[in-house]
């Protein structure tokens, strides 16, 4: 390997200290490798990378997927070489890692787009980044892309694409409604990004912190990523809520939740839960929660996710079936309107789910959210009804003792507190 | 007027919209199924070719 030295234990992607130039970075990581496309590939599907974003699919996979489809000329891509979009729009509000990566270690993500690129001989490559909030971190980061063409170190130049806020722009096929000049609002697939994403070419679309990983693989080696969590890796997980350092931590996967809670400097007051997976993810009571391994088996097993890396603890003092109507009553708001039974189906659950929570005592309301949380998963053109459902499933299973006691006597005093959970943007049913 | 179209494989939700029963279409009813997906209104039906 080309590095000077081998990055051992962790950090492995925040450098400590501040921002790193492009001096600095070589100076940390080593210089860009020179790797030919296939090698690399087999080095990311060895290493067992899998996405960052929250959907966990295996990054070599895709990425010889879309070399494959640009190679093919393909029926459906068609010549002109492949698209690379790197996915740092980060619409998940409890989620901050991928800006937080994207302030500190710009470089890494985009030697990340670069070996991507090379990996599947794309022409074109964007950057996704919200806008409003993002302006910031947009001049940060075209900072550090300048920075790179004056060295003249990347065959194609990035271009970052700002993308309008909510939860489902930065959804794959969104993205790629976006890039071709529509608005971002998922797509049904077939065709998938690999085959015809942007300006009809084979598109991959990747976290970005899953670009930074690559980078490292391209260096170290699959055998030196998989030497921490498991042989699963590192991650970066942001924790939230009622902790005393809420923040972003690197960890290796795999570490118990109450090893990563002691972390953040443990509960800031009597705790009572964990949000884990962010909000297509899962409740799990607070005593149960410690033991659970952070990884996205352990947590899917124990009825949570580990989606792209969220952890938020919710207190006492704080009404479970509350927060939770008011997550699938902001999720509901964010539907693209273009499918049915989401367009529909998510506002009535929201509404059955408040008035669980601070209306008046109804015997037939669990059952109508119950049977709603079945009627509107799996379909949609993407995966907001179903990551809904499941969150609002998951509150009436956890909650369950609250919702006896409000069908008993109404509403508790805890429901009179503002929302915890983050909601940019949202009122009470406020509707697309 | 799909769940009329094609009652063996769709039913409708509260609020009209078409579910589906899993599985491939069996032969029979293909030309129904296709109908039924030219007649939505919404192009809340889709006809897929399994690979």
């Amino acid at each position: 390997m080309s590095a000077m030295t081998v990055l051992t234990g962790l950090p492995r992607l925040i450098p400590p200290g501040g921002p790193l130039s492009l001096d600095g970075h070589a100076g940390r990581y080593g210089p860009m490798p020179e790797r030919d496309p296939g090698g690399l590939i087999a080095d990311v599907e060895r290493a067992g990378l899998t996405g960052r974003g929250g959907a966990g699919f295996p990054a070599g996979r895709k990425l010889r997927s879309v070399a494959q489809a640009g190679r093919s000329g393909g029926r459906l891509g068609r010549a002109g070489g492949a698209v690379v979009v790197a996915n740092g729009a980060e619409s998940e509000p409890a989620s901050a890692k991928d800006r937080m990566l994207l302030a500190r270690s710009p470089h890494l993500v985009l030697d990340g787009i670069a070996l991507a690129a090379d990996a599947v001989g794309a022409s074109r490559c964007y950057l996704a980044l919200h806008t409003g909030r993002r302006d910031e971190l947009s001049m940060q980061v075209g900072a550090a892309i300048a920075e790179r063409e004056r060295a003249g170190v990347d065959r194609v130049g990035v271009q970052i694409v700002p993308v309008p806020r909510g939860y489902v722009p930065s959804q794959e096929t969104a993205l790629i409604s976006l890039l071709n000049g529509g608005a971002p609002k998922p797509a049904f697939v077939p065709p998938r990004p690999y085959q015809k994403g942007a300006h009809g070419r084979p598109t991959l679309v990747q976290n970005v912190e899953t670009l930074a990983h690559i980078a490292l693989i391209a260096r170290f080696g699959a055998d030196w990523f998989r030497e921490l969590g498991g042989s699963a890796g590192s991650a970066l997980i942001t924790v939230s809520g009622a902790v005393q350092r809420p923040g972003v931590y690197e960890i290796a996967l795999g570490m118990p939740i109450g090893e990563l809670i002691s972390r953040a400097g443990g509960p800031a007051e009597p705790p009572q839960a964990i949000l884990a997976g962010g909000y297509f993810g899962g409740w799990l009571p607070y005593s149960r929660a410690l033991g659970v391994p952070v990884s996205d088996h352990a947590l899917r097993a124990a009825g949570a996710a580990l989606g792209p890396g969220v952890l938020i603890v919710l207190p006492e003092s704080a009404c479970g079936l509350a927060e939770t109507a008011w997550i699938t009553d902001y999720l509901a708001s964010q539907s693209a309107g273009q499918c049915g039974p989401c367009a529909n189906g998510l506002p009535a659950l929201a509404d059955t789910l408040k008035q669980l929570a601070f209306g008046r005592p109804d015997p037939r309301g669990l059952g109508w959210a119950e049977q709603l949380t079945g009627l509107v998963a799996g379909r949609g053109a993407c995966h907001l009804p179903d990551g809904t459902a499941a969150l609002a499933a998951s509150g009436l299973r956890i909650f369950a003792d609250e919702l006896r006691q409000h069908a008993q006597s109404g509403p508790c005093t805890r429901v009179q507190r503002r929302p915890l959970l983050p909601a940019p943007g949202h009122t009470w049913g406020q509707r697309s | 007027m799909c769940t009329e179209l094609l009652p063996e494989l769709i039913t409708a939700d509260p609020w009209g919209y078409p579910i589906v029963a899993p599985g491939q279409v069996p032969d029979d009813l293909l030309p129904l199924a296709r109908r039924a997906v030219t007649a939505c209104p919404t192009l809340a039906l889709l006809l897929n070719r399994d690979e």
